[in-house]
């Protein structure tokens, strides 16, 4: 499965992500194409963490399926609140070299690699931090040690959810510049971000979600106040006697034909809302 | 002052014994006990040393006071309740700490109730305050195995074991080796306080686990410090604790917790890494 697609391809196919069977992400159909620097913008609880989860196949889907082009390991991610330990006793530099462990392992000495590592942190600004504990960063200066081990992960799909939150200007305009430098070597990106004058500065195509997509395309045409309301409007908290979604699941089957090729995300919501139980 | 230290040793084979015993466990237990006391599991090695104990039973029960019986059955137990446990963590909604406290109260319920089918109350203590003045051939290779096998697979398991500890979901999008990698760890900590009931008794083999590698932190931040002075505190602790319980004549296990309890007391005082004295004492802070 998957191997037509080019690299860093990611389908959407009918995709229904959510917990408890109740849908944080409905029916969402597209593909992710390769080289894409995708924002993912919505309203709290619109599923945008929930997609990135799915993605990177920390959650499984309800219906539907994502199609990668590669291995789920291959792909970079990161969460918006890592669960990182930052008591535990290590070093910026060890932090960072967990990014080789695709190519390392557990075995292989990172000793002839130091050169790259320390190229890492440089690139994030963080030249004279390697030795320094992980538990004595701030919160800007973390941030920017996991950018290093993204960097260091070499990996042809980067997922990041609200990767600035909580980060300085001066740091967000460095990482933009990062995750710039990584559109142009071709890799493919989904951010999920909530600063829409950053999004429309930055990122030339934008997935608009509040649990169903509500528009996905040049980020121009996505970011339209009618859009944004439709999205806004969304209801956040779900319905415990939701009854069984009865919507027809041809999408698998219809959509990957055209969208694919031609660079079209016409996916917006026009064909969808019909046949169902939940209030829209 | 040297025969006082070395008297003891000199003398007798079996203080000798439970020399090279005690130092076979301070080489593999405390490398365990810092790991779990930097992923706030430290008292989980309390509940496993109880879970232990129907297996140890059990062994009891077929084979009477037989060292192969009661520590295969240690282990049978151990280990069940270590991958119950985290199979429940890692596929319901119930927590670690949860799951563990759950099965080891289970195995424990059932190991009183075996050892009270048979055996009196003095084979009860026997199990539970150990041997180690009792050490024979068979009990040091046990040992001495024990040692050999948890450093070396800590050694293969380092970089994953430690990556699993700092972040977790990073290794889990990267690779498929953190649950082995934690199913393996919880089965050196069960080997452990196996190896810790012969020597120590299942309640106070926690004791040379936990004991020094606490103390470490308060003289060490990092693993590469921690690790070798967890091992030299519980060295030092297993050699004053055979002293002392010879001079004194106390019982052996006790006698070496407490030391170890007295090491940690000192360097909660003067640890160099955030002890007490060095609190109290207001350093001029740097220029940057």
């Amino acid at each position: 499965m998957g191997l037509r697609q080019p690299p860093g391809t990611i389908g959407l196919r009918g995709v229904t992500l959510g917990y408890d069977r109740h849908p944080a992400v409905h029916h969402l159909d597209g593909e992710i194409c390769g080289g894409d620097l995708l924002a993912l913008v919505g309203p709290n609880g619109a599923g945008k963490s929930t997609l990135l989860k799915g993605i990177i196949g920390e959650i499984g889907c309800l219906d539907g399926s994502i199609e990668r082009a590669e291995p789920a390991g291959a792909i970079a991610y990161l969460p918006q609140a890592a669960e990182i330990d930052r008591s535990f006793p290590l070093s910026v530099l060890d932090l960072a070299a967990m990014g080789l462990w695709r190519r390392f392992g557990s075995w292989r000495s990172l000793r002839r690699n130091r050169s790259e590592l320390f190229e890492a942190l440089h690139a994030v600004g963080l030249n004279g931090f390697e030795d320094r504990s992980i538990g004595t960063l701030s919160g800007g200066q973390f941030q920017r040690a996991l950018f290093a081990r993204l960097i260091l992960q070499d990996a042809s799909v980067i997922l990041l959810d609200e990767p600035f939150s909580g980060v300085d200007g001066r740091t967000t305009q460095d990482l933009l510049a990062l995750i710039r430098s990584w559109h142009r070597q071709g890799r493919t990106i989904v951010a999920a971000l909530h600063d829409l004058a950053q999004v429309a500065e930055h990122f030339p195509i934008t997935l608009l979600l509040a649990r169903e997509p509500v528009a996905w395309g040049p980020t121009a045409a996505v970011l339209t106040p009618s859009n944004l309301g439709r999205a806004q409007s969304l209801s956040e908290a779900w319905d415990e006697d939701a009854p069984v979604c009865a919507r027809e699941d041809g999408h698998g089957s219809r959509a990957p034909t055209g969208s694919g090729h031609s660079h079209d995300h016409a996916h917006g919501a026009h064909d969808h809302g019909h046949s169902h139980g939940r209030p829209v | 002052m040297i025969d006082f230290v070395f008297g003891p040793f000199l003398e007798f084979a079996f203080m000798r014994r439970a020399l090279v015993g005690c130092f076979a466990l301070s080489l593999s237990a405390p490398p365990i006990g810092v790991f779990l006391m930097l992923r706030r599991m430290s008292l989980m090695t309390e509940a496993m040393s109880h879970a232990i104990l129907p297996g140890a039973a059990v062994g009891f029960l077929v084979a009477g006071l037989s060292l192969p019986a009661m520590t295969l059955g240690g282990l049978a137990a151990g280990l069940a309740v270590a991958l119950l446990a985290g199979f429940v963590t890692r596929s319901t909604v119930i927590k670690e700490d949860a799951s563990l406290a759950a099965f080891y109260l289970i195995s424990l319920a059932a190991g009183v109730l075996l050892v009270s089918l048979r055996g009196s109350q003095v084979d009860l203590l026997h199990i539970l305050f150990g041997s180690v003045l009792a050490l024979d051939d068979p009990a040091l290779l046990l040992l001495g195995g024990i040692a050999t096998v948890t450093l070396f697979a800590l050694a293969a398991l380092y970089r994953p074991l430690v990556m699993e500890c700092v972040d977790p979901l990073f290794l889990r999008s990267v690779s498929g080796v953190g649950g082995p990698v934690h199913y393996a760890f919880l089965g050196l900590v069960v080997m452990n306080l196996v190896g810790g009931f012969q020597a120590l008794g299942t309640l106070l083999a926690v004791g040379l686990m936990l004991l020094p590698a606490i103390s470490a932190r308060l003289w060490a931040t990092d693993l590469s410090g921690l690790i070798p002075v967890s091992m030299l505190l519980a060295m030092a602790a297993s050699l004053s604790g055979l002293i002392l319980s010879y001079h004194a004549d106390l019982p052996t296990g006790p006698a070496i917790v407490l030391s170890a309890g007295a090491l940690y007391v000192v360097s909660l005082l003067v640890g160099t890494r955030g002890g007490l004295l060095r609190r109290l004492m207001r350093r001029r802070h740097l220029a940057a």
